[in-house]
């Protein structure tokens, strides 16, 4: 019995660590070659430890001959653009969803169920006809406008806005509460949490997209962190992936670092959702 | 087959368990007899739920031994132990039938582990025919418990009676030789409670399987049980029946936990000749304690009389009535003595009484309060119940 | 009476008063919302279909009605019918494969003690990670020349691959990428899905006889994750459908068409050559894809995994 349970141990940690391994082999080659010289990334001899430390050239490069700083401040501005207007539009709306009674109310959260199965790549095409009439196109607006509504927000928030003790909103209103009030001083301090994961979802959401920022960026002004990384790679390297790694290491690096400190908030941000 | 009274149920040597570094069970020893309902009773944290558990396997004690129908099961694992289990949540399957659910024991028992495949169950000739026998033996045992309509529903269509019921049935299926029930009544209500109490006693005595009950509710098992095992931080206080721990508790602290509403405890002192003072009052019990030495005294609430007809004789203590309760059948007065420090004490009357003693005038104040002999008890030193001597406790002085 | 009944009367018009007021709240604060939902979903689905019968063009001049023709096409086009292939291939590998591996992944986790969260940690971390710089990463380790795994393999008897410009191997290769950074995140979804089961009834099953491995997964562990295994499942069937990213950075399409996929092919129709009603219709198709899905699981999850 015991040798067994052993074995068992023993077997399931081998496979655990092959795994590992193999989930890290990315980040590991990626962080070696970042601060490699780039003499050595061309040699023919495969030496995982690099022989000098050419970090700061690779890091110096990434940082100030090429577009990636530009482009993660850029990220930083939209991610958190399309954040405030997602909060601000979604926590009064579903609050009204959850505990209001209002015309069209059952029309309104039956357009957000079906909303819940649209990715962005369906609207984008008149989204983007619409944008380039306007003369919008490659404009921080352009970026964030699509995502401005969260139908996943609305649904989420709902859900916790229904499990609100209604005895308590109604002691508000006696006291003299304005519905106003309710949402901003009740029912947004209460839900911080749903909140606080929504919020995680949101960004590493945004940070990340590739297929909007594609279609309506051209510039370098307003590349995102996916497209400084992609723009990097095709131009701006000169050859040297010891940059290129060191540059996507920046750009990963904020969200990973964020998951490693916060990894609880993290994990449930992500996975409340499956709509990645 | 063993032949009941003779043989052992259940046996229990040198249990001891420990959770990280807190002791849950300090060496304990229990017989548990044959064909008896016994009932582990504590309150929570005292260690009945791990002995349970260590009967049934699912826990592993640091040390001593489990025999079950005379041969030990220490190295069994649980499904070999030739026990049931009731679980307080039931544990019920929730993605089988109820059918389903008192079907597995027995094809866990009588299918080979490929006849239980899915799929390639199908493949079996042998297991339509299996299968039909242990369907005809569930359908018998859902008639006994009258569940035979449930059989195609899921737990989850079940009320809470019906779910215990099924628990039940997935525990008699198999006809262990003993039965493990770890609180199997806290989840119903109060009124049904009392229903399932009944048919487990009854269960009993038609089964007469050996029951070891675990509870934390003295009424449950002082209806039920043959014996109780009264414990307190993982050691039997008392093993007994229910007259005994109710009766001839074995310390005080046996006596403060069974009964209901408490009994009143009050700090005496021995007089060096065998009795004892309480204010005023000479108590002659026909101890040996030397002059001096503490001794506590406990009085059940219906060990009070008021000064009625013949209970007029006893010794008697004056009290002050501080609040009297009306529960139908019975009062309860809560009272403070007079004696120093004024200690309270609860005074069980029958409704008769009740109504003849304030017919009497007999519930103005100062109460006079009579002691009878029975439910009178006298705690030593160490806690330890001191046997009165039968031939002064009549002696008043 | 007289002097009650003013009291008694008010009340109903006051209430109506009340929920009047309650109600213009409502409908002032779901207005903004419900304003960017008609902006952003509603009036774009319908542009969206209307283009889908005409033959439009960004800056076109003209445009005509041309009914169902653009779906016609696109079920004879041989690009389209490659990437619907390829899109269904790439699912094909990576449902099963990060359903079952995340589902053995949390198994072996959850069985551990001390470990158990650094494990969560590295598993997850591809998760957080930004997908366009981890393939830019995984071009260089992939490279023939420059990166370790063409000479691991080697070293290991496969020959001398090129697995990202090799047709018969692009695919699997994206497909193995996908895979890298979907299962940390099925595998803690299915690490929730565990912990929920509730110890007693592995108990029941101990003393019931199920007490080795396999009947304790069949008869407890897998229909208690009903409800988990139905939503890993549709959520990678989902991501694995939108496959997009590394398709972009990792081969475009290439070698020879052979990783066109759904998505990779609807962005070059629609943004690339501006065949604007043409990709429309795509999306359209795209649409109804997704619609049934989701009809899937919630059809699914109503009937087979409610417990309780």
């Amino acid at each position: 019995m015991r040798s067994r349970a052993f074995l068992a141990s023993v077997l399931s940690h081998l496979v655990l660590l092959i795994g590992a391994v193999l989930m890290l082999a990315p980040f590991v080659w990626m962080l070696l070659t970042s601060i490699r010289p780039a003499e050595e990334v061309f040699g023919a001899v495969f030496d995982p430890i690099p022989s000098r430390f050419a970090g700061f050239e690779n890091y110096a490069q990434a940082l100030f001959a090429s577009n990636v700083p530009r482009a993660m401040l850029n990220g930083a501005v939209v991610c958190l653009g399309i954040l405030a207007v997602q909060l601000a539009t979604a926590l009064p709306a579903a609050y009204a969803l959850a505990r209001l009674r209002f015309p069209g109310r059952g029309v309104l959260f039956g357009l957000v169920l079906f909303g819940l199965t649209v990715p962005i790549q369906v609207p984008a095409l008149p989204l983007y006809l619409a944008l380039a009439k306007a003369g919008l196109l490659d404009t921080f607006f352009a970026l964030m406008f699509p995502f401005f509504l969260t139908v996943f927000g609305l649904f989420l928030f709902r859900q916790f806005f229904r499990t609100y003790p209604e005895e308590i909103l109604q002691a508000a209103r006696l006291d003299g509460m304005g519905e106003f009030e309710i949402v901003w001083r009740l029912a947004v301090p209460a839900a911080l949490p749903a909140i606080g994961a929504f919020s995680v979802f949101s960004i590493v959401a945004h940070w990340n997209d590739l297929y909007w920022p594609l279609i309506v960026v051209t510039s370098r002004e307003r590349a995102t962190p996916p497209l400084g990384i992609l723009a990097f790679r095709d131009a701006e390297t000169g050859g040297n992936y010891g940059a290129l790694m060191a540059g996507a290491a920046l750009i990963t690096a904020p969200l990973v670092l964020a998951f490693l400190v916060a990894r609880r908030g993290f994990v449930r941000g992500l996975t409340m959702t499956g709509l990645k | 087959m063993t032949d009941g009274e003779s043989a052992d149920g259940v046996r229990l040597t040198g249990i001891a368990k420990s959770f990280g570094g807190t002791r849950v069970l300090a060496g304990l020893d229990l017989a548990v007899r044959a064909g008896e309902f016994l009932t582990l009773l504590g309150p929570s944290g005292c260690g009945k739920s791990t002995l349970l558990r260590i009967i049934a396997g699912l826990e592993r004690q640091d040390c001593g031994t489990v025999s079950i129908a005379g041969r030990p099961v220490d190295h069994l694992p649980p499904a070999e132990r030739d026990v049931a289990m009731v679980f307080q949540s039931y544990a019920l399957y929730p993605h089988m039938t109820v059918a389903g659910n008192l079907a597995t024991p027995l094809e866990m028992r009588r299918l080979t582990l490929l006849e239980r495949l899915p799929l390639i169950k199908h493949l079996s000739p042998r297991r339509a025919r299996v299968m039909r026998g242990i369907m005809a033996e569930v359908r018998a045992v859902a008639e006994a418990l009258r569940i035979e309509a449930l059989l195609d529903r899921k737990p989850a269509q079940l009320s809470g009676g019906q779910r215990q019921r099924v628990a039940l049935g997935r525990a008699m299926v198999r006809h262990p030789a003993v039965f493990l029930m770890d609180e199997p009544l806290s989840n119903l209500d109060a009124a049904l409670r009392v229903e399932v109490r009944h048919e487990l006693a009854d269960l009993h005595a038609r089964l007469g399987t050996t029951f070891i009950y675990v509870t934390h509710d003295q009424v449950e098992a002082m209806t039920m049980s043959s014996r109780i095992a009264l414990m307190d931080q993982g050691r039997i206080l008392q093993l007994g029946t229910p007259d005994d721990l109710y009766d001839r508790p074995a310390s005080l602290a046996v006596a403060r936990f069974i009964g209901s509403p408490s009994l009143t405890v009050l700090e005496t002192v021995a007089d060096g000749v065998g009795g004892i003072r309480l204010g005023a009052v000479r108590l002659p019990f026909g101890h040996r304690f030397a002059a001096g030495t503490r001794l506590s005294l406990g009085i059940r609430p219906e060990a009070f009389a008021l000064p009625l007809g013949p209970e007029a004789d006893g010794p008697a203590l004056a009290a002050r009535l501080v609040r009297a309760e009306n529960l139908g059948a019975e009062w309860h007065l809560h009272v403070r003595l007079d004696l120093p420090g004024e200690p309270p004490a609860i005074v069980r009357l029958t409704a008769a009484e009740h109504e003849a003693a304030r017919a009497s005038g007999l519930l103005e104040d100062p109460l006079t309060l009579v002691l009878r002999a029975r439910g009178v008890h006298l705690f030593g030193p160490d806690g330890a119940r001191v046997e009165p001597d039968p031939a002064h406790t009549a002696v008043v002085e | 009476m007289a002097v009650s009944s003013v009291p008694f009367a008010s009340p109903a018009p006051q209430l109506a008063a009340r929920e009047r007021r309650l109600a213009l709240a409502g409908a002032a604060f779901a207005a903004p919302a419900a304003l960017l939902l008609v902006a952003i979903l509603l009036a774009p689905l319908i542009v969206l279909v209307l283009l889908s019968v005409t033959d439009y063009r960004l800056g076109a001049v003209a445009v005509r009605f041309v009914g169902l023709a653009n779906y016609a096409e696109m079920f004879s086009d041989p690009v389209f019918r490659r990437a619907i292939r390829n899109t269904f291939l790439y699912v094909a590998f990576v449902l099963p494969a990060g359903v079952f591996g995340g589902l053995a992944l949390a198994a072996l986790v959850h069985a551990r003690k001390r470990t158990r969260s650094l494990y969560e940690v590295i598993y997850f971390l591809p998760v957080t990670s930004t997908l366009v710089a981890m393939a830019t990463v995984w071009q260089f380790l992939l490279h023939p020349s420059l990166g370790p795994v063409t000479p691991l393999l080697a070293a290991l008897g496969f020959g001398r691959l090129d697995l990202l410009n090799d047709p018969d191997l692009a695919l699997a290769t994206l497909a193995l990428i996908g895979l890298w950074q979907l299962l940390g995140f099925n595998m803690v979804l299915f690490l929730a899905g565990l912990s929920a089961v509730p110890r007693d009834l592995y108990e029941a099953a101990a003393l019931d006889g199920a007490a080795g491995a396999v009947d304790r997964f069949l008869r407890v562990t897998w229909p208690m994750l009903g409800p988990t295994t139905m939503f890993v499942t549709i959520t990678t069937t989902i991501s694995a459908f939108k496959v997009f990213d590394t398709v972009v950075v990792l081969t475009r399409g290439g070698p020879l068409g052979a990783t066109d996929t759904l998505l990779y092919v609807l962005y070059l129709e629609g943004f690339h050559y501006f065949r604007t009603g043409y990709a429309a219709a795509m999306t359209v198709v795209l649409l109804a894809f997704l619609c049934l899905l989701s009809l899937l699981q919630a059809r699914l999850i109503e009937r087979r995994v409610h417990y309780a």
